[in-house]
């Protein structure tokens, strides 16, 4: 151990110095290392608490039940409860049915967006600062604006319908419309921050490759496909990834616009795990849910990280 | 920095040389004004029946068809969400919660970021290395086992909740914060630090007479996403602060029990904060975006 650490990495060999130069630098290279965790320790004990704690804690907790106050193990009685109830099973269609449209409309809005914007040679400030508004808003602000515009009544969108002759809709109040018109207010109020990461990705795209496929004969959509998919590749599939994981969570929506109606068809797995957790006062199986996600979820990052190294190796 | 996208020297996926033909000209005005036009009205519209809302009457609100203009403007219901919702009140909650997570983040995860950049203590990497794995678990499928632990914290038995502390501490606990942070310090050079070390100055102050004057814009964004999350935030001030409600939950608690038009001023001016803030950073916002955003 008769070794210092250098600021920077860097190893300084001190082995050829005597006894007390070695207890010396010993003794500094304690006192620096000390000195660097003081500056760590707020930060780490946060992390211990309410991340690395708390994950743990999960697990565990799936595995218990509470009897007065004592805590009992009980294998896996929550896991088979919560997989028994059919209530499990249809959010999880609901959540991928949201994370489905989500993606189809969600996904390539932004993205069409940001190039259309990119092509604008005038106005493009404010077109970004009009896209960004709503993901400024408080969600709920937001949220509940649409409560009125869906409104199958007097609500602005069915009166825009009525007026152009076409069909009406029920949106939140029928069964079949309810989430993809959470998709629509999720959309509207988050593809802003989508918008701008992809439009800062066009910009970095070289004008040549354009002129290249121009002079190659090929048209807009064959300079969007072969082009622009291709050169922005990177960060489409990390925005991919990372609103799977977001959509799937999805929460404040149905909480604030449905209540998970109608006819649970808007809960959410997050949703039913707050049911669990608040209402039904059933904490280890929230827990056993909450584990089941973390599998699930931990699936897509895994599968995003083999994705993104196999296209970086090849 | 962007305006070099209209100064025609980049070249994008319309050519220039189309574009600067009549035709080319005119069917560029054409979708030019129609862009304009549908994100005016998809984007500005909502808010737009939001401000106009409220001056108008619960009847005129549910009209058919629509008034664009209140036909008597009225701010009784302005003065009434502010009451009823106790608006003063949740504007206070959140601008608390706001500041402390603002300042216990700069506070923790700039001396976090960085001891992990210039110290490098042992260890630091598994650190850093456990940290960042931390981003890739969903924060919801966490609320149970985290809720658990602020009603007792392990050791010292503290209940925290309703107690500003259940938003301000967990907000520290951001792997993404300390990423950004430690990736700007990574790109400081040593020397500099090495030169204020040899005139006598510790890590701290190092880290305050050198490191901080030069990372400004990344202490704006890592400021700017802070507040935001926290007034953005639902599930959790939900669980955690019942009976401190901030702005985005108070809102929702109050809006079953309001006249229409009241609760539409209260959306209004419950969005007047995070839109000012917008427009007056607009530019660090955007920046931060992208600077996150690229490099994952």
């Amino acid at each position: 151990m008769a070794v210092t650490l250098t600021r920077g990495g860097a190893r300084v060999d001190a082995a050829g110095a005597g006894p007390h130069d070695r207890f010396a630098a010993l003794r500094r290279s304690l006192a620096r290392n000390l000195r660097a965790h003081a500056f760590l320790i707020g930060a780490l004990l946060c992390f211990v608490l309410f991340t690395w704690y708390p994950m743990i804690r999960e697990i565990v907790m799936s595995f218990q039940r509470v009897h007065y106050g004592e805590a009992q193990w009980v294998g896996l009685a929550n896991y088979r409860q919560i997989t028994a109830d059919p209530e499990f099973w249809a959010a999880w269609r609901s959540t991928l049915e949201f994370t489905g449209i989500a993606l189809f409309f969600g996904f390539a809005a932004p993205f069409v967006a940001a190039i259309v914007i990119n092509e604008c040679r005038h106005a493009q400030g404010y077109l970004r600062v009009l896209v960004y508004l709503p993901v400024m808003l408080p969600p709920v602000a937001g949220i509940l604006l649409f409560k009125y515009f869906m409104d199958p009544g007097y609500g602005l969108f069915n009166q825009i319908l009525h007026a152009l002759h076409l069909p009406t809709s029920s949106w939140l109040a029928s069964k079949s419309t309810a989430m993809p018109s959470l998709v629509l207010v999720s959309t509207w109020g988050n593809m802003g921050s989508a918008t701008l990461v992809y439009l800062a990705a066009l910009q970095g795209i070289p004008g040549e490759l354009y002129e290249a496929a121009e002079l190659d004969g090929a048209n807009l959509l064959q300079r969007i496909w072969h082009v622009t998919v291709p050169q922005t590749r990177l960060i489409l599939s990390l925005m991919l990834m990372l609103q799977v994981v977001a959509t799937m969570q999805m929460f404040t929506e149905s909480f604030v616009l449905t209540g998970g109606g109608p006819e649970g068809s808007t809960t959410t797995v997050v949703y039913l795990l707050y049911n669990y957790a608040f209402n039904y006062d059933k904490f280890n199986t929230a827990a056993a849910l909450g584990v089941i996600m973390l599998l699930v979820l931990g699936c897509f990052s895994a599968l995003y990280l083999w994705l993104e190294r196999r296209g970086r190796e090849e | 920095m962007t305006t070099a996208a209209h100064s025609g020297a980049t070249r994008t996926l319309v050519s220039p040389v189309r574009l600067a033909q009549p035709r080319g000209r005119l069917l560029y005005r054409l979708v030019l004004t129609l862009v304009l036009l549908v994100t005016t009205i998809a984007f500005v519209g909502p808010l737009y029946w939001m401000a106009t809302g409220g001056f108008k009457s619960s009847q005129e609100l549910v009209r058919t068809p629509p008034t664009l203009f209140p036909t008597h403007p009225a701010t009784h219901a302005f003065t009434e969400a502010w009451s009823r919702l106790g608006m003063g009140g949740l504007l206070l909650n959140t601008v608390v919660y706001a500041g402390g997570a603002l300042l216990f983040q700069l506070l923790f995860d700039v001396a976090a970021a960085y001891a992990l950049s210039k110290l490098r203590p042992v260890l630091g990497n598994v650190i850093l290395g456990m940290m960042l794995a931390s981003m890739m678990i969903p924060a919801a499928a966490l609320v149970i086992p985290q809720y658990l632990t602020v009603l007792d914290l392990p050791l010292v038995h503290w209940n925290l909740q309703d107690t500003p502390w259940v938003i301000w501490l967990p907000t520290v606990a951001n792997a993404f914060n300390i990423f950004l942070l430690k990736r700007f310090f990574d790109s400081i050079p040593n020397e500099l630090l090495d030169a204020a070390a040899i005139d006598g100055a510790g890590p701290l102050r190092v880290l305050w007479s050198v490191v901080l004057p030069l990372s400004r814009p990344i202490l704006g964004v890592v400021s700017i996403f802070g507040v935001v999350a926290v007034w953005k935030d639902f599930l959790w001030p939900l669980i955690t602060v019942p009976s401190h409600e901030t702005l985005n939950v108070g809102v929702n608690t109050a809006a079953t029990s309001m006249p229409e038009n009241s609760l539409i001023a209260g959306l209004f001016l419950a969005s007047i904060p995070t839109i000012a803030l917008f427009l007056v950073f607009q530019r660090n916002i955007m920046a931060g975006l992208t600077a996150g955003g690229l490099k994952g």
